[in-house]
Formats: structure tokens, sequence, C-alpha cells
């Protein structure tokens, strides 16, 4: 009836903000006040000025210098930005099926009646929560050619010591490998939720029509789990291109730039060949990779929403 | 056929276990042994030495790095719980002009990557003057919009009566925030506080492009740098030794809070 009365004497724009802002609650501005200032500040000006370095040159010390589209037809020829892209895709290529064939192998287990459950989730869930540093600088022993675990134990078994981070064709799969180990807990628990989920009427439901354990498997289980599977997938990809402390603890891009990833090289670019607008510009790329992948991933799997 | 699929499920489980126990035992095991020993699969130092610990504690100031990642991860949490929660409950319960363009704005800045705005924040830092700062580590890291949308979903549930009879006692809006809506929301307080502390306590890609001066590092960047630079030469059992005691902080509170850690971290993974 309010609103009625408003529009009866078509009061300006400005009248009726004035009468919105008379009824609304004072402390909501304050409130989120913190939040507009550190938007502005740490958010929308950093954007902004990524967007402006992508078509400048600068050193940081001289002045800024307009070089129009150069830097991004430089990313198109620069073999090295497409070698990092190469690396994260092979890193995903071993990193996702991995993680998703493990996780819900354990969770599958777990989700039985198993004793013991909270001590073993608490153990694969330990890589997830400690810093990615320790992890990296421990998994470089284990790798290592000559005194490393792995080698130690392939030695005992008779077979040969495998140069892990010293071979260009196999570095990114070690490490690909050491990421599973270090973030499947993590997946496990999002599967676990997912078969926790799963009525039980509809198992029953499927045995009394004669589906046998696979069946049941793969007719209920897997289609209901697609929701998860997917963000498992997404945050996998994210997380993949995000790669940086890997190669930059273990191999510092090597051997051959087989390890370089994406950020790996906007670093290197900005922080020790200072080019300020070339590393703002594989930012924005590595960003639009981000949102492309995940967008196809979503259309691939989304098909329909089984429930 | 039954027992055999149990038995078959433990040992999957205990193998699978060991693979993610065994590592982390043989690294604090290599920070207890002379190099030679360091190429080896026993987990009991034949000949036990504080020698690794020694040249961490010789070479870098590594208790200046725990205090500042101490520091910097208290801090920057409190800031995270005290200014997203306000936030939260402006969204959720508050009626101002713009309070929709700003929870859109929250779940828009949410899909940004970090390295989008990674040299621009690095140059506003340099500008601020900020560089080599505690406000450096913290300011950029005082607000949380995952943060955001939990406490906003929470509170969301929370009874209008609630307010209404603190409003009739004369309650400010941050009085119902912090005196009435806190002590219920311990659930959300735990999973933004145990989210947004790890993260700040492993970040190490930010530090390192901030941070330049020994004495201001956080441990990770410290302990990385350690390794990655050279500073710890070949000594294998030193870098084992900087790594526990980066793990250290972490498993201990881990082990008693496991199942926080767990929730929180899964919840906050699946907003985010």
């Amino acid at each position: 009836m309010k609103e009625a009365a408003v529009e009866e004497r078509q009061p300006s724009y400005l009248a009726r903000l004035r009468m919105e802002y008379r009824s609304s609650d004072k402390a909501g501005y304050i409130m989120v006040l913190p939040y507009v200032l550190h938007f502005l500040v740490f958010v929308a000006y950093p954007l902004v000025f990524a967007f402006i370095l992508v078509f400048c040159k600068w050193d940081i010390v001289s002045p800024m210098e307009f070089v129009g589209l150069r830097n991004i037809q430089r990313l198109m020829r620069d073999t090295t930005f497409w070698t990092a892209v190469t690396n994260t895709l092979k890193f995903l290529a071993l990193h996702i099926p991995l993680q998703i064939v493990f996780a819900l192998l354990i969770a599958v287990v777990l989700n039985g009646p198993i004793k013991l459950r909270g001590f073993f989730r608490g153990a694969f869930f330990l890589p997830f929560v400690i810093s990615g540093a320790v992890v990296t600088i421990l998994w470089q022993q284990l790798y290592s050619t000559d005194a490393g675990v792995f080698n130690l134990i392939l030695t005992k078994l008779g077979a040969s010591p495998v140069p892990w981070l010293t071979d260009p064709s196999i570095a990114i799969y070690s490490i690909a490998v050491m990421a599973t180990w270090k973030n499947v807990g993590f997946y496990i628990v999002l599967f676990l939720a997912g078969l926790q989920n799963v009525p039980r009427e509809l198992y029953e439901a499927a045995s009394i029509d004669g589906a046998n354990r696979g069946e049941q498997f793969w007719k209920i289980t897997m289609p209901l789990l697609r929701p998860v599977t997917l963000l498992v997938i997404m945050l996998s990809t994210i997380g993949g291109f995000g790669l940086f402390i890997e190669p930059f603890v273990m191999t510092g891009g090597g051997p051959a730039e087989s390890t370089l990833s994406v950020v790996l090289y906007l670093y290197k670019n900005a922080f020790q060949f200072l080019k300020m607008g070339y590393a703002a510009t594989i930012g924005f790329a590595l960003a639009l990779m981000i949102f492309l992948v995940t967008l196809v991933q979503r259309k691939l799997l989304d098909v329909e929403q089984p429930y | 056929m039954r027992t055999f699929k149990k038995i078959l499920g433990y040992v999957i489980l205990t193998a699978a276990a060991l693979t993610f126990i065994y590592p982390f035992l043989w690294m604090i095991s290599a920070s207890f042994k002379p190099e030679s020993e360091i190429g080896s699969l026993s987990l009991i130092p034949k000949n036990f030495t504080l020698a690794g610990y020694g040249a961490v504690f010789t070479q870098i100031p590594i208790l200046k790095a725990l205090f500042n990642s101490v520091f910097v991860s208290v801090i920057s949490t409190a800031c995270v719980l005290i200014f997203s929660s306000m936030v939260g409950y402006a969204l959720a319960r508050l009626r101002f002009i713009g309070r929709d363009t700003i929870f859109n704005l929250v779940l828009l800045t949410m899909m940004i990557p970090g390295q989008l705005t990674l040299i621009p924040m690095y140059v506003l830092i340099v500008k601020l003057g900020w560089a080599d700062t505690y406000k450096a580590l913290i300011v950029p890291a005082m607000m949380s919009n995952m943060g955001i949308i939990i406490f906003r979903q929470f509170f969301m549930s929370l009874p209008q009566e609630l307010v209404d009879a603190a409003r009739i006692d004369g309650c400010s809006d941050y009085e119902i925030l912090f005196k009435i809506f806190w002590p219920l929301s311990k659930p959300s307080l735990v999973t933004v506080g145990i989210t947004t502390f790890i993260g700040s306590w492993n970040e190490v890609l930010w530090p390192l492009i901030v941070i330049r001066k020994w004495d201001m590092m956080t441990m990770p960047q410290m302990v990385t740098l350690f390794s990655v630079g050279g500073l710890a030469g070949a000594q294998v059992a030193a870098e084992m030794a900087a790594a526990t005691m980066l793990a250290l902080p972490v498993v201990i509170a881990y082990l008693f809070f496991q199942n926080y850690f767990i929730e929180s971290l899964a919840l906050s993974g699946i907003k985010g």
C-alpha cells in the first residue's frame, strides 16, 4: 500500500532513494563499510589495474609505456607459455582420474561397516591440512634418485631406480602423484558425504529387482554421485591451474621446462624478468582458461540432474 | 565371501593409511638422523642427533618466523570472524539500500582466481609502503567472501523473535550480533575460523612476493626458501627438521580437533 502511494505522487528517483534510506537500517551501512572499502582497494582497483597492464610495458622502475596489443600477440606466439599450459594439461590428465578413482574406492570402503572409520578418515585427510611447503620439501626427498624412499623400495624389489624429478618425460607426472596424495583426503570426505546421502531404499529395491552389487554401483551410486564428481573435477582443475609451490620447490620448472606451470611462469616474468605487463597478461589468460575449462566440464557432466 | 570382502576392505584401508602416514614419520625420523643414514627406509635413527635442528636454528631466524606466522594467522582470523560476520549479519537481517548488490558482489568476487590480481596487488602494497610489514600480510586477508556466505546463511536461519526481543531490551545491532548471535553460531565460527587460520598459516605465494626481509618472513615462506635457496646446502636432515617444525603446530591442533578440521574444510570447500 505504501508503494501505491509512492507511485501516485511520482516522486523523483532521488526523493524515493531518500525515503528508502530513511526507512532502512542505518547500522547496515556501517557494517558493510569494511567490505566495500576492502572490495574497492583489494579487488576492484587491482582488477582495473591488471586490465590496464595488459596493454602496457612496465618494469616497475621506469614509467609505464602503452604497447597496445603487443603483450597479447606475444602470448600467442610464446612457446614457453604454451609449454606451461601443456604441462598443466598433462598434470590434470593424470591427477583427475587418479584422484577420482582413489577417492571413490576409499570412500566406498569407508562407507561400509568399518571399524576405526574416524582413524582412517583422519589419516587420509592429514596431508590436506599440512602446508604445501612441507609436502613438497618432503616429497622432493622421497623422489630423490639416489637416496629417495621410492627408489630404495624399487631397488629392494630388484627394479632399477627411476629419475622421478630429473627426467623431463616423468617429472610432471611425479608432481601429479604427489598432488593427488596431498588432496585426495579432502575428496574422500566429499565422496563419503555424497555416499551417505544415497537413500538405502534404492539399494533394497534394486536387489529385490535382482540387480547385483556391480549393477547397483553403476546404476544407482554413480549417477547419484555425479554432482560430487563434478565438484571434485572442477576443484582439481582450478587447483591444477594454480600449481606453483610444487614446481617452485622441487624442480624450479625444469628439467627442460617440463614442470613449468602457468603461475610459476607468471611469477618468473613478474619478479625475475620484471615484465609486469606481460605477467598481467598471463594472469588474464589463466583466469580465462580456468573459466572456459570449468564451463566445458559443467556442460559435459551436468547433462541432467538425477534427483 | 562376506568375510573375504571385509578383510579385503581392511587390507586396502591399512595399506592406503600407511601410504599417508609413513612419509610423515619418515620425515620426523630423518630430521633426527645423521646425513649418512638418510638413504634408509628405517624409521628409527641408529645414531640419534639434533644436528639438523641445530643447523636450522643457527642458519635462519626460525623462531621469529614462528612468531610472525602465529601473529599474522591469529590477527587475520580474528578480523575475518569479526568483519565477515558483520557483513553476513547485515546481509541476512538488515534492510538497506544496495544490500542485494553487495551480496552479488560477494558471489562474483569469489570466482576471481587470486593469480589474476597478483601483480597489481604487489604494486599496491609497494606503493602503500607496506612491503616487508605485517600489514601486507594481514590487511588484504581481513575479509572472506566464503565467511560472509557461511555467516549470512546461518544468521538467516535464526528466529526473528530473538532480534525483536533484543530490540525491545534496547540492544543495538552490534550487541545483537556479538552478544546474541555469536554465542549461537559456534559451528559457523569454527568453520570460518579453522579454514581462515589454516589458509593463512599455509600460504606461501603471497608472502614470497611481498616479504623479502628474513626477519619478517612467515614460517612456510622461510622454510621454503631455506630448502630452495640452498641455505640448507646438502643437509637433508636440516630440511626435514625445518619441515617438521612447520608441520608440527598444525598436526598437534589436528590431532585434538580432527573432526572440526575435516568438517570445516570440507564444508568451506563445497561453498567455495
